[in-house]
């Protein structure tokens, strides 16, 4: 359990968890914070593979709107956003939109492709490590997702299961329109 | 001056006892302390067992679940969501059986069923057998793996360390 991505993300950047996403504490259920344009902070790049082994980074999403969620199968919130973002894709892929999930299982992808599959997930997901919790502040609950802008820059963030599915849609609606 | 060296003396073998237990205590109490900012799920100290060769004797857990989490049960009912899980390592008693209470349904925001989940105060009870071969004492130890939401979040699996003493006659 020492080595799980989860346990070290939560063990080695706390500070910065709570700097970067505000109070993500287990009594924090949601935490969205919108930055004005001006005042948004470069998503960090990050390398990771896909169920195919195809190295995916996020700096090859430059120009897109991204949607990037961190979940796990055993997380039952994840469960719910999970539709609406397979719904976010299909609606706003060709206006330069993509959902990326990034799944923070220890037993990677003998449980994760199952779950996929049986879920029929459409989009692209990449089975996340360490580092990319780390490079994110922190993840130390799920869902949190990053509304990443064409720019490659956080937008806002989500921690906890969020409040709508149509609050998150005016977001990605907002940064499709450049704002 | 003979007095004064053996208080010396006692007192640098108290400290070295205490830096010892310290150090018996320490790699256990880290993890435990580390882990606790996320920590939803705490054990009350386990007591001693005095066990008796031959015989059969359950020793009981009292766990408590923070207010607003729950903790899947042992039999949660989702292939993919993560059991409650007590295991023993090899130690001066044999676990014969590990009995868990009867989890609660509940439903939550985020799920169309009910869960089976533990919540608030419970317990888990061991039964061992004591080997008629037993050493005088020892020390049991185990982990209790569990995974832990609220109504918006979920956090990681986490594993607790679990250990008590036992005294055989």
């Amino acid at each position: 359990m020492s080595s799980t991505p989860l346990r070290s993300l939560a063990l080695t950047l706390p500070i910065a968890a709570a700097l970067l996403l505000g109070s993500c504490s287990s009594s924090s259920n949601v935490e969205a914070a919108d930055r004005a344009n001006a005042g948004r902070k470069h998503a960090p790049d990050f390398s990771l593979k896909d169920a195919n082994g195809t190295t995916v980074k996020l700096s090859d999403y430059k120009g897109k709107v991204v949607l990037l969620d961190f979940w796990a199968t055993w997380c039952g919130p994840c469960k719910i956003e999970i539709p609406w973002f397979m719904e976010f894709e299909k609606t706003y892929k060709d206006r330069k939109f993509a959902v990326l999930g990034v799944s923070m299982d220890d037993d990677g992808w003998s449980v994760v492709k199952p779950y996929v599959e049986k879920n029929r997930i459409n989009y692209r997901i990449l089975l996340g490590n360490e580092n990319i919790g780390s490079l994110y502040g922190g993840v130390d609950s799920l869902p949190t997702t990053f509304l990443i802008d064409r720019a490659g820059r956080i937008a806002s963030t989500h921690v906890g299961l969020s409040t709508s599915k149509a609050g998150f849609e005016n977001e990605i609606k907002q940064l499709l329109d450049g704002r | 001056m003979r007095s004064s060296n053996c208080s010396t003396g006692a007192r640098a073998v108290a400290r070295i006892h205490l830096l010892g237990a310290l150090l018996l205590i320490l790699p256990g109490f880290t993890r435990t302390a580390l882990a606790q900012g996320n920590d939803v799920l705490s054990i009350a100290p386990v007591a001693k067992v005095s066990a008796e060769r031959g015989k059969v004797i359950s020793q009981k857990l009292d766990l408590d679940v923070r207010s607003g989490f729950h903790v899947n049960s042992n039999t949660p009912e989702d292939e993919f969501l993560i059991p409650l899980k007590l295991t023993w390592n090899k130690g001066p008693l044999e676990p014969a059986e590990v009995i868990y209470p009867k989890p609660t349904r509940e439903t939550y925001s985020f799920s169309e069923k009910p869960l089976s989940v533990f919540t608030g105060k419970f317990s888990i009870v061991t039964r061992f057998r004591v080997s008629p071969q037993a050493g005088d004492m020892g020390v049991m130890t185990g982990r209790l793996r569990y995974q832990a939401c609220n109504n918006k979040e979920c956090l990681p699996p986490k594993t607790l360390n679990v250990q008590f003493s036992v005294d055989v006659r």
